[in-house]
């Protein structure tokens, strides 16, 4: 390959991301397409991820099929098609973008970085990053962490503060990223990493399908508290707000909280187990005054 | 489309300060050479000695490399890599195994993904070999016995030389492979080239630009690579033969 083609191909790439246009207005779209595509995650416990059957359940899928209702409502669409795609935390963002994705509603931490690139709806959870070890472990805080392995998920936002943690702290802590959160169960139930850092509820969700739930246990202060919200594309308010409005009225009619205890206070598939995750003042705040506040 | 270019993003510094989100992507390509390169040297190596044994006239010996030519090479690559790092160590003696998952995290995913690519690859240099080989008149391999030399020396010094000029060109296409495959490593965690470019994006949230990088990266990468190639093509072209003078 001679270079003059090589920078033409170059020049070609930028065009092709270029001409990924996304449509601005997502309810014309889901309109013409008679089709709306939700992203979801696979193993986000219990937000969003694979029941034994393969089939898409958690407390944010719930939260997204009502968002579809609302949407055939406003459309009067009653059989709209409802297409899910898998995504991960690294391609949730390009996909929303690139209008191959509608809404995602999983795990996603609202945050200004990400405001830049999508728009976010009204939270639909709080959540506090702490760490999952072996109960005979002796880990209890995150300063029980020098010198040893942590993993973590990569692409989320307690990658960064572990990073930050070890720099600031000099904790000297070996960080391994792994692909989801199911991988990362695996590096530290293998033994691989000592303890596991990531958003309580997801870690109550990888407790709840460990082989042993007993051996294992969440502790550590949070370091930080994270909204989470579906994720749209920016600048299309009219789309923003049906969302954000169903999404507030399921919270100021009392359903969120039964989809809280649905998920969080009663046995889940794909075991059967409960989390019995409380709600936390934070949620409890959240639900009497729904808003759509980044806390990063 | 909804999205903010912002090219500048390579040269402003990391969260952590310590270098620019450039330095990243280039760390992640330092990985991504050492990885592929000691991974082709593996494979070369491995796979010209199994390549021998597949043509050699033992039934056994060649059983055995065509055994492994057909376990590595029917088995999805991603696969292998997961068996080499999470399964291998279970399989080890408890003590032994738990030493080696306390090892640092990044050598321990390094050797790892060496591993996986370098067996893998050699599975595929090792049938190039075989056929090279096996595209050389017959003749040959009896002249070289009749005159006396033994059967490694017959491979040595009249059936190798010929047969590895021979399968040059599709030589170079495993090499370029080498490069392309060498991204698996970035599901088990290394920091290489490709997952560079993902944290890129999630530190930054510019996903194209961090894409479009590392695109160019690997392309520039292959360019070398198959200039190379075609150098050493040329200087040791068989006269007489496909592309020989």
């Amino acid at each position: 390959m001679k270079l003059p083609r090589l920078s033409s191909l170059v020049f070609g790439c930028t065009l092709l991301a270029g001409a990924a246009q996304a449509p601005a207005d997502t309810l014309e779209k889901i309109k013409d397409a008679g089709s709306i595509t939700l992203g979801h995650r696979e193993s986000s416990i219990p937000f969003s991820y694979y029941d034994d059957q393969q089939r898409v359940i958690g407390y944010s899928q719930d939260i997204a099929l009502r968002v579809v209702d609302a949407i055939k409502r406003e459309l009067q669409l009653p059989d709209l098609q409802v297409r899910l795609n898998p995504v991960t935390s690294q391609n949730r963002i390009p996909l929303i973008q690139n209008g191959t994705v509608d809404l995602e509603c999983g795990s996603t931490t609202n945050n200004t970085e990400r405001q830049k690139q999508v728009g976010f709806s009204t939270t639909i959870f709080v959540v506090g990053t702490r760490l999952l070890t072996k109960k005979a472990s002796g880990i209890q805080d995150f300063s029980d962490l020098a010198g040893k392995n942590v993993v973590t998920t990569a692409g989320t936002t307690s990658e960064r503060l572990l990073r930050k943690l070890n720099e600031d702290k000099q904790l000297n802590m070996k960080i391994i990223s792994a692909k989801d959160h199911g991988e990362s169960f695996l590096t530290l139930e293998t033994g691989r990493a000592a303890a596991f850092m990531m958003d309580d509820a997801l870690l109550y969700g990888e407790l709840a399908k460990a082989k042993r739930p007993g051996d294992w246990v969440v502790v550590g202060t949070p370091q930080s508290l994270e909204a989470y919200g579906c994720v749209l594309r920016k600048d299309d308010p009219v789309f923003k707000t049906l969302v954000d409005t169903t999404i507030a009225g399921l919270m100021t009619s009392g359903e969120a909280q039964k989809l809280y205890a649905k998920w969080f206070e009663s046995p889940i598939p794909p075991k059967g187990l409960n989390l019995n995750f409380p709600l936390s003042a934070e949620m409890v705040e959240l639900y009497r005054n729904p808003n759509d506040r980044a806390l990063q | 489309m909804s999205y903010n270019w912002n090219w500048d993003i390579f040269l402003s510094p990391t969260p952590s300060g310590e270098s620019t989100y450039l330095g990243w992507l280039l760390n992640g390509l330092q990985w991504t050479l050492t990885l592929s390169l000691g991974a082709w040297i593996m494979a070369l190596v491995l796979g010209i000695g199994l390549g021998v044994l597949r043509t050699v006239p033992n039934r056994l010996l060649a059983g055995s490399a065509a055994a492994y030519v057909e376990v590595f090479r029917n088995v999805p690559l991603l696969v292998q890599l997961f068996i080499w790092y999470f399964v291998l160590p279970e399989l080890l003696p408890t003590t032994l195994g738990d030493a080696l998952k306390q090892t640092d995290p990044l050598a321990q995913q390094f050797f790892a993904a060496l591993l996986c690519l370098g067996c893998f690859t050699a599975a595929r240099v090792c049938e190039q070999v075989r056929a090279g080989i096996a595209s050389l008149p017959r003749g040959q391999r009896n002249a070289g016995l009749a005159l006396g030399l033994t059967l490694p020396q017959t491979y040595r010094y009249v059936l190798l030389p010929m047969a590895l000029r021979l399968i040059l060109p599709p030589l170079t296409s495993e090499f370029l492979n080498v490069f392309k495959n060498s991204a698996v490593a970035s599901t088990i965690g290394l920091i290489e080239l490709s997952r560079q470019s993902q944290q890129l994006v999630d530190y930054t949230a510019q996903a194209y630009e961090a894409f479009i990088a590392v695109t160019v990266l690997y392309v520039l990468i292959n360019v070398l690579v198959m200039f190379g190639m075609r150098v050493l093509e040329r200087r040791t072209r068989v006269p007489g033969y496909i592309g020989g003078k």
